[in-house]
């Protein structure tokens, strides 16, 4: 499995840097909104697929990034300030947000978490003198760094992609020390976690404060990407895809939200060409995925493979407890 | 004054639907722990039902009968059969996913499949103003308070005074124990889909003249059926109506007395100060925490 996963990223990783190269613009663009998507899920899946709280409020969180760069930049703040601005910002908030998970769990976290994603929501709208309401704010200029600009869309998505990599590379790093493993102790058994000395408490409010400021990094992608925001992108919508990309994908498996994001970016658009059915397409078959392999996509694979090991004895077998890269 | 009361009398109606919407709801969750995203967009549904079974040439009162029988088949029985038994199995987050996919298939259907336009849609009652004391209340809002009472009244005197109802309840409690007092669990998780299916249709009757059928009528009433379910207790069917009045009578007088932009946010800060302090709801019951 270990040397198969290596494989499957090798692969991953050069199809990632060669596709750009044989894509028109629209393509370019939908696969850097796959590598800005992918970090929001990166996200999530920190926090609910590692430390198993439910959160609704990934969407808020790239919304709050986004137009945090948005104003600092348009305000003449230069993109790297505004860039850490909105992830502390929003590792700030997700930290606040993080206090009613210490008290509700499960269904109630998720409702307590949708209405802040609407209450953020209704203040993009309402506040028209800071965020310029249902008009939104265009033009967001796309940074340039030491003369390399990123204002074209090849130069913008190899941006995304590294920007991807490095978080990717520091959230790998985070999951494999104490912090990541305390984290799936705080999913798995709570009570235990507590009498074995984590402060769950502490590592509750951190593994919300981290997944939220993943989502404002993506925002702060998001905004020069698009280079249009306005508040509906940022409503529920935005949050239960966000939602679906990680659990489509495999909760608390580390390559989930890379497909996840993949099968929600790329799935409706390629559905474009039956018309306009390609939403109702799309929900059947997020319906039928759901039914056959609930841990989304990377589970089935682990199945299959297993089933595979097991049938044939002398191929490698799965040692007992081994965790998928 | 007088338009305190108006505001009122409006609210309460308002609220009553919303009370039928987050009652099936809470019906769902306590049978089967499902938690329906879906559940806006099931009332949005009925109100397409009814209006192509009138294209077709049936009179309102029939085509009304036809869009509840459909309703109850539809979002009650295939709704249970086909999204929520297979997925039972595989916890509540999936099921999840599931729903919000349903809630897009659904909506996409209708836009596709009817129109992108929003429908006018026969109200019960012809529209003139009644006088409350000094107060100017219209027939419409009355009539839906009557058919919402009497609906709730019924389920009330089905849940709590039949065999078959107290079967039903001892189902939502404990599934376990009501097997091994003979009681056919998975037909009472059934019946509750049924009447979820109903109440939804008549939430749906009720509703569509005043905000007309639409296919994006669904986003906000489900949420709030969701905000009524957990502000009045999400285990309880009378925490559900309370919710549901209480969202429905702030909803209209935040407009009025404090700000229409903001109307949408004070059920939300209602519901995090209700979670945060009251998770239960206000007439819930405290669950067992699942570890």
């Amino acid at each position: 499995m270990n040397r198969l996963g290596a494989i499957a990223v090798g692969v991953g990783t050069i199809f990632a840097i060669a596709a750009p190269f044989f894509l028109k613009p629209f393509g370019i663009y939908l696969i850097s909104m796959w590598a800005v998507l992918t970090i929001a899920a990166l996200g999530l899946n920190l926090t609910l697929g590692y430390a198993g709280q439910v959160s609704l409020a990934q969407g808020a969180f790239v919304g709050i990034g986004a137009y945090t760069v948005a104003l600092l930049t348009q305000a003449g703040c230069p993109y790297v300030v505004a860039f850490v601005s909105a992830s502390v910002l929003c590792f700030a908030i997700g930290w606040v947000l993080g206090y009613p998970a210490l008290r509700v769990q499960h269904h109630y976290l998720a409702f307590v978490t949708l209405a802040f994603t609407t209450l953020v929501f209704l203040v993009l709208r309402n506040e028209e003198w800071l965020t310029n309401g249902i008009y939104g704010i265009s033009g967001i200029a796309r940074p340039i760094f030491f003369g390399w600009s990123t204002g074209k869309a090849l130069d913008f998505y190899f941006f995304c992609l590294g920007t991807l990599a490095m978080l990717a590379l520091a959230t790998w790093w985070m999951l494999g020390s104490p912090w990541g493993r305390a984290f799936v102790a705080l999913r798995e058994n709570p009570i235990r976690a507590l009498s074995l000395g984590v402060d769950t408490r502490r590592y509750t409010l951190m593994a919300f404060a981290i997944g939220s400021s993943l989502g404002g990094l993506s925002g702060a992608l998001y905004a020069p990407l698009v280079q249009f925001i306005e508040p509906n992108s940022f409503a529920l919508g935005m949050s239960f895809n966000l939602l679906l990309m990680v659990i489509v994908g495999g909760s608390g498996y580390f390559f989930g939200p890379f497909l996840g994001a993949l099968v929600a970016v790329l799935l409706p658009e390629w559905m474009r060409i039956t018309e306009g059915y390609y939403l109702l397409i799309y929900a059947m078959l997020i319906m039928v995925m759901m039914a056959f392999c609930p841990s989304g996509v990377l589970g089935l694979a682990e199945r299959a493979l297993k089933a595979m090991a097991q049938r044939d004895p002398s191929g490698p077998a799965l040692r007992a407890g081994e965790t998928p890269p | 004054m007088a338009s305190f009361i108006q505001l009122l009398i409006s609210g309460l109606a308002t609220g009553a639907i919303y009370a039928l919407i987050a009652v099936g709801f809470t019906l769902l969750w306590q049978t089967s722990q499902t938690i329906n995203f879906a559940q806006g967009e099931f009332v949005m549904l009925p109100a397409f039902f009814i209006l192509a079974s009138m294209n077709a040439g049936a009179p309102f009162w029939l085509a009304a009968l036809i869009g509840i029988a459909l309703s109850i088949v539809v979002l009650g029985l295939m709704f249970k059969l086909i999204i929520v038994d297979p997925m039972l199995k595989y916890g509540v987050l999936p099921l999840v996913i599931s729903t919000i996919a349903l809630s897009i298939f659904l909506k996409e259907s209708a836009k596709d499949f009817y129109s992108s336009q929003a429908q006018p849609f026969p109200a019960l009652v012809p529209a003139t103003d009644v006088h409350v004391f000094d107060a100017v209340v219209s027939t419409q809002s009355l009539a839906v308070l009557a058919v919402a009472i009497v609906t709730v009244a019924a389920l009330h005197l089905l849940l709590h005074t039949t065999r078959l109802g107290r079967s039903m309840q001892a189902t939502a409690q404990n599934p376990t124990l009501a097997r091994i007092l003979g009681i056919r669990v998975q037909r009472m998780v059934l019946y509750t889909f049924l009447i979820n299916g109903m109440l939804v249709a008549i939430a749906s009757i009720l509703i569509s003249p005043i905000y007309l059928a639409k296919f994006t009528n669904g986003e906000t009433l489900g949420l709030a059926a969701f905000l009524a379910a957990i502000i009045g207790g999400f285990n309880q069917v009378r925490g559900a109506i309370l919710g549901g009045v209480i969202l429905g009578i702030l909803d209209n007088l935040s407009a009025a007395y404090i700000s229409s932009q903001y109307r949408g946010a004070f059920p939300l800060l209602i519901l995090i100060a209700i979670i945060l302090w009251r998770p239960q709801g206000l007439l819930g019951r405290i669950e067992e925490r699942t570890v």
